[in-house]
Parts: C-alpha cells; structure tokens; sequence
C-alpha cells in the first residue's frame, strides 16, 4: 500500500494553505501580527417588521462622528425599497420607502466605525427646552419634592442630574420617586424632571460595544448640557455614573425615536457587531469592492455570520491541541474532544471562573449521579436526569454568585449542558469500575487538555491569524493529518516501557 | 535530574522492538483488522456461534436473554445448573459478567461468598440489556454460559479469580502470550493494570519466562506465595492450536484470543479481542516487532499446524524464572 497519495494531499494543502496566506497578506496588507493596527467595529443592524399590504416608510437614526468613533463606510440593503439619507441638527436618518409591501421584511444596514482616540465630537448647542407638560395633582409635588431636594445638595448641573438619578433609581428612592415612577419609565422621567428644573438634558440610546455579539438592542442613557463648559455630559441612568464608557458608542442623539415604521407591525431593530484590525492605511480603504473568485473570503459574509466564524474557525485549534496531546503526549481524556467544548466555554467564562465552575459542577453532579445510580434507571432516563441535575446546579449556582455579587459567576452558563451530564455520567462509571484514581487521572486529562486548548485558542495572535487567513485552516488540516499518520512511540510511553529497557542494561 | 530516572529514550525502545499504541493502531490494527469484521469479536454471543461452526471450543451456551420480558422467565433457564456465568454479549474490559458459583435453595452464591436473590440476578440482566455494560451504550444482550470448571493444576497461581491465558495471533500465528493471574490487590480480576500478575508464556511450551505485577518483576504469587518458575501450562499445543485456529474464523490479522483451561474440557475460548493491549510486551520483557516483522514476511495460506510449529520453533525462549535459581529464590 503506498503512501504516495496521502503525502501528496498533505504537501497540495499546506501549498494551497501558505498560498493563500500569503496571497491575502500581500494583497490586503494584513499583517501576520496583530499589533500596530487601528481596530474597526462593524455593526450591523437589522430591521424586522411585517408589513401590512401597502406604502411602507421606515425611518432608522444613525450614529455619527463622535469623541472616539469615526464612520469609515456605511451601506444598506434593502431589495426593492427606495433609500435616502437625511441629516438634520438632530443626527442623520436613513429613510426606506417603498409602495407596496405584504409579510415579513428584513432591512439591513452596516456601518464600519474606526477606533480614533482623538475623534471629538462637532460642536454642540443646547438644544431649546422642550415645554415640559405639567404634572397632575399628586405627582406636582412629589415631582418638586424630588427636584428640591437634588437641587440642595448639588451644585451644578451635573452634580443634579447624579443626585436626581440616585434619588430614582440608587437606594436612596424614597415614596415620592416610586409614585412618579407609576407614570413613566425612570429614563424619561429624570429628563423630565430634569427638563422641569430648566437643565437642558435628552434621552440618547447607545450600543456597548462587545466582540462578536449577536442580536443587541440598544440601551437608554442620559445626556445633560453643562452650560459652563458647553458640552453634553452622559449619565449611567441607573447608576448615576458619569462619564462615557470607552465602548459605547451613541446611535441616536436627538432624542428622538431610533426606529419608526409606517404601514408595518412588530417592527423592532437588532445590532450585531465584530472588530477586527486593520493596517491604519487599508482602514480607510474600503476594500470589498474587489471580490474576486481568488478573494473568496468569509469576510464577505453579513456580520452576524461572521461574529459566529470566528468562534467556528478557532475549533480546529483546539482539535489540533487534542490530536497533539492525545497521539505524541498519551494523555487520556473522557471523551475525545469534549476539552474542546470546555475550552469554548472557557472563552466566554474566562478561565478561572470556568475552571472553578467546571469542578463545581461536575462534582456536584457525581454527587447526585451517585444517588441516581441506586435507583436503578435504565440508561437514557439516567442521562437525562443528569442533564436536568446539571441545569438545576448551574441555575443555582449563578443564582447563588449573583446574590454574592459575583457577576463573573454568571458565565457558567456557557457551558455546554449536555456534554456536562455525559462527562458526569461517564466519570461515573468509571469510578464504579475502575475507582477514583481513574477518574483523576482521566478528568485531570480532560482538565488540563481544556486549559492548553482555551490557552491556544485565546491568543490574540491565534485568533488573529485563524479569522484574518483562512488558508490555515488548510495548514492545520495538513498538520492532523500528518499526526494521523505517526507511528512513533507517545511521550508516556516511554515511562510506561521504561521497566523492560532496564533489564537488558542488567544483564 | 531524579524525576527523569523513569524516563527512557525512545531508541533504546526501538532497540528493544516496543511497539507503541500509534503503531499498534496504525500498523496493525488498521492494516490487518477490518473494520466490518469488528462485530464478530464485539459481540460474544456472535463470537461464540461462530466457534462452535469452526469447531473451537467454548464455553457451553446455557441461553440469552433479548428481551425484558424475557428477564422475567431467567429463573425458569436457569434451573438445573449448579453454576453459571451471565455476561453482556457486547461488554468490554470484563464489565457486567456475573460468576455464580453454586445454587443452593433458590440462593445464588458468587465466588467471593455473596449471596444473591433471583430478584438481584433479574436485575442485572435488566442492566445488561439496557446497555449499562456495552460500548456506547446501546443496547445489548445478556449470554448465559456454564461455569468453566476451572484445571486444578493452576489454581495455586491465583486468588479468587479465572486466570485466563492471552495469545497474541498475528495473521494465523501465535506470536506472544502471557497468562493474567488474579490477586488482592486487583480483586480477583484479571486486569494487569489493577494489579494482576502477568506471566509471560514461552510459545514453545507454555512455560513461565517471567512473572510482572504492577510493571516491576515478581517471582511468586503475591498472595498464594506459590513461585511462579514451576508454572507450565497444560495441553499447550492445544491451545495454541486453537488459538491460531481463530484466524481462519474471523479473518482477523491482528488478534487477541482469551483461552481458559477446562477441567474436562481441556482449553477454550473465552473471548477475542480486536485491539489487544500492549502489556503483554511487558509481562514477555520482549517487544513484538521483531516477531511481528518475521511473520509478516511469511506467505499466506499455511495450514494452522504448520504455523504453531514455526512460531514454536522461532519464538522459543529460556525462562528468566529458572536462569539464575539462586537470585530468584533469593528475592522470593
């Protein structure tokens, strides 16, 4: 049997892999490195209404120039709908029409925004002082109540809007701010309150910027006009922080509505967003312009698709680190490539928390597995129960860290349910069988065969290459193969054979 | 550098000829075992319909169990044997068999004096065909056999347990084997790494060439005290003959054949093992290259006698249990 034609399919791929990396290198000056770049955040935002059967209008505000964000390039899709862009003192609209329209419709609008430190935001006039329409009787008074006792321990505009924010959302919110309350949201309560003690203030709706996140609405901030040094301020409207956070970005600034549909139903807008660096010259550049056969790319593909690649295509990492541990190293693990999914989940727990919640878990699943082992069940029901034991411990478990404060403790549920209740199941048996010993060994295996996949998987170098290049994936498959082809002895082996090698030196 | 001290380099196993589970796996698992014919050696129960046709003594069949309806009418199956051995037909590692010993008044007494109900042994199958023992867990099928009556001339070599004798079969010839001797400390199964001791077997006469427990050399039986340099293995022809026989049966190239010796029915076969282990290169102090390389140069098609006559002829080996008499009595 020759081994002509599997040496030949591993020396076309890593070809075709180093090829393709070098092609995307060179003619899109993506750097091997991840550093000395400017980092670009693509939002995508989609629009979903049912249309009612005639003329639709649909109006979406969108974000501009702002301190630390820059707009690079923007565009729509929309098939069939007429589009406009219009720009007025409030911030700028996108404006869909079109003349009939029946059932579900999707509009899809992205925008990449550059990363710029030093972007500041245009020149800013207050805004007249929208006339404030006048509380009924009681809510006159709580709402002066409120006002007055702000006002007395502030001393500008900004120390009144903190104190008017913790007043109705902090601990402190007395009987007063709970009866407003039952007439309006907190958000535009406190700039109605604070319109009504004549400080210039609107509601802004912002996107918190996170790698890789799918499906985010917006969330309401607060923004008040400090007159002495002629710019807006933004307000945490729950905490009362002040200041904006380095990731979030403000969509809508006029206080006006983000998305208005005419002629639709159940209209509602989604965001999903990705980063990603690029060389400061090639920021500029829009370069899709140029898709090409040779150029096909998942860079291409509409954000939210792309948000889910990069997790995908770090996969192969992780099967690399346990085809390498398991045939050069000999380490045992429970379930060939459940460290992966463990690994994955580690991503998003970060890994203490995830190494502290995976053993939490999984030992209070023997526990209870155990118990489960007397009743004698037969083999899927058991499994199943496992699996419902595992969501049981994850929800109190977090429910338990979130009473503590713990909000890292929240993550636990990233982890894979299912592949948990097989691990505990499988962890089980082997305990009856072979005794605990085992199941440290083949556990710890497991554990320490995650902890070097999340390693490998977490390098920002690795994440770099494997979503920028997608000709490693071409390299690493060649790599598994050729692991696959080793009949080399494994690194414990060589512990585990040592006895015989011993006599022969006696002898 | 003390933690290095159990290390060795990899040439000096390639000296040796130490095949690792790479080569096993690629070399001559996956070059000589196809897969389709992996059912053959998974399920016993196929394992042991097709012995009978070739021939190869087994165990005697006393009935299956397919169905939990049909858990139900065991006890009916079961009347009028003293002792038998439930196990799943498509178990691994020795999971899920059941030994009973004796029945005495509707009582079924295991051989470590445990006394089971019907109820307890309606049970177990139940788990068997639930697959609680089989690979993957999908469902299986529980095989009832009769107790082997175990050959007397061996008992004092071990505690509690069968001990039952592996015989490496590479393309039709017996190339190693060693017999698994149950002690304590592996709580009388035969498994090498719970602490069974494992005899390496000369393929010329079944003699002992060296005993290891827990990878370290040992010269008696760690319980009974009996020194193993005096262990020859009864109507070893036989068993080699059978052995070898089971490469025509299953088509298997590389192959792992469990024997046991019968008081009245001389050797057997217990079960085949498509991925036999490595351990047996520990127990030979041998690695099975150099063995494996010699037959893979033999041609095809020699009948089964004239195969154990070249293995015996070209694997015969001295005893390092009777080499040096006065060192091993010395360490015993």
């Amino acid at each position: 049997m020759s081994r002509l034609p599997f040496y030949l399919i591993v020396g076309l791929l890593l070809l075709v892999g180093i090829a393709a990396s070098v092609h995307r290198h060179v003619q899109f000056e993506i750097p091997w490195l991840p550093g000395e770049q400017r980092q670009v955040w693509e939002i995508e935002a989609v629009i979903n209404f049912n249309a009612q059967d005639g003329p639709v209008q649909v109006d979406l505000a969108l974000p501009s120039h702002q301190a630390g964000y820059r707009v690079l390039t923007e565009n729509t899709a929309s098939s069939g709908y007429g589009l406009a862009y219009k720009a007025d003192e409030l911030g700028r609209q996108a404006e869909w029409t079109i003349r009939n329209a029946a059932g579900s419709q999707q509009l899809y609008y992205s925008v990449q925004m550059l990363v710029s430190p030093d972007a500041r935001s245009p020149v800013q006039t207050p805004p007249e002082l929208s006339t404030v329409p006048p509380w009924e009787s009681p809510y006159d008074t709580a709402a002066s109540q409120l006002i007055d006792r702000a006002w007395a321990r502030s001393a500008n505009n900004a120390t009144f809007a903190r104190e008017l924010i913790l007043d109705i959302n902090g601990e402190r919110q007395g009987e007063n701010a709970r009866l407003l309350l039952t007439q309006e949201q907190p958000s535009p309560l406190i700039v109605r309150l604070l319109n009504q003690a004549d400080v210039h203030a609107r509601e802004v709706s912002g996107l918190l910027m996170e790698d890789g996140r799918r499906r985010q609405t917006l969330s309401s901030w607060i923004q008040v006009f400090d007159e002495s040094a002629e710019t807006w301020t933004l307000f945490n409207p729950t905490t009362g922080e002040q200041g904006k956070p380095d990731n979030l970005l403000l969509w809508e600034t006029g206080g006006r509505a983000v998305l208005e549909v005419q002629g639709g139903t159940n209209s509602r807008v989604t965001f999903s967003m990705l980063t990603h660096y690029q060389p400061a010259s090639a920021a500029v550049r829009n370069h899709y312009s140029d898709d090409t056969l040779l150029n096909f790319s998942i860079h291409s593909l509409p954000l939210e698709e792309q948000a889910l690649f990069q997790t995908i295509l770090l996969i192969p990492i992780g099967a690399l680190v346990v085809v390498f541990l398991r045939v050069l190293v000999g380490v045992k693990t429970s379930g060939t490539f459940m460290p992966v999914l463990i690994a994955l989940a580690f991503i998003q727990t970060t890994l203490l928390t995830g190494l502290i919640g995976f053993l939490l878990i999984v030992a209070m699943g023997l526990i209870i597995r155990n118990y489960l082992s007397y009743l004698n069940l037969l083999l899927v029901a058991r499994v199943s129960a496992v699996i419902i034991t595992v969501i049981a411990i994850i929800s109190i478990f977090t429910v338990i860290a979130y009473r503590m404060g713990l909000s890292s403790g929240l993550t636990v549920t990233f982890f894979p349910m299912i592949i948990l209740a097989w691990t505990i199941e499988r962890m089980s048996i082997l305990w009856e069988e072979e005794g605990p010993k085992q199941v440290l060994v083949q556990g710890g295996g497991s554990l320490l065969t995650a902890v070097l996949a999340f390693l490998a998987m977490n390098n920002p170098w690795v994440r770099h290459i494997t979503f920028n290049f997608l000709g490693v994936q071409f390299i690493l498959m060649a790599l598994i193969l050729l692991l696959g082809n080793y009949t080399g002895y494994r690194l414990l082996e060589l512990r585990r054979f040592k006895p015989i090698t011993d006599e022969e030196k006696s002898s | 550098m003390s933690w290095l001290k159990n290390w060795t380099w990899p040439t000096r196993l390639r000296d040796k000829g130490i095949i690792g589970m790479n080569r096993r796996n690629i070399r001559y698992i996956g070059r000589y075992n196809s897969r389709r014919l992996y059912p053959l050696v998974d399920d016993k129960l196929k394992t042991k319909l097709l012995a009978q046709r070739y021939g190869i003594t087994t165990p005697e069949l006393i009935g299956t169990v397919t169905t939990q309806f049909g858990v139900k009418h065991i006890s009916e199956m079961l009347s009028g044997h003293s002792g038998f051995v439930i196990k799943p037909a498509k178990g691994s590692g020795g999971k899920g068999i059941l030994v009973i010993e004796k029945v005495q008044e509707g009582i079924f007494i295991k051989p470590s004096g445990v006394s089971l109900s019907i109820e307890d042994i309606e049970r177990h199958v139940s788990n068997i065909l639930s697959g609680l023992y089989s690979l993957g867990g999908s469902p299986d099928v529980a095989v009832i056999e009769t107790l082997i009556n175990f050959d007397e001339s061996l008992m004092a070599y071990t505690y509690e347990g069968v001990p039952d004798i592996r015989v490496i079969v590479f393309k039709g010839y017996p190339v190693m084997a060693m017999m698994r001797l149950s002690t304590a400390a592996s709580d009388g199964k035969a498994n090498l790494h719970q602490g069974a001791v494992g005899v390496g077997l000369n393929i010329a006469t079944g003699a002992a060439l060296r005993g290891v427990q827990f990878d370290r050399p040992c010269f008696s039986h760690p319980d009974t005290g009996h020194d193993l340099a005096s262990l020859v293995v009864p109507q070893w022809d036989t068993l080699l003959h059978l052995a070898a026989g089971c490469y025509e049966m299953t088509g298997l190239g590389y192959l792992g054949t469990d024997m046991v010796l019968d008081r009245k029915h001389g050797p057997m076969l217990l079960e085949l093992n498509a991925r036999p282990g490595l351990a047996i290169q520990m127990t030979n102090g041998e690695g099975l290259r150099r063995r494996l390389d010699l037959i893979e140069h033999q041609p095809d098609g020699v009948p089964v006698a004239e195969r154990v006559a070249f293995a015996q002829h070209h694997f015969a080996r001295q005893s390092e249990l009777v080499e040096t008499p006065d060192t091993s009595s010395a360490t015993a």
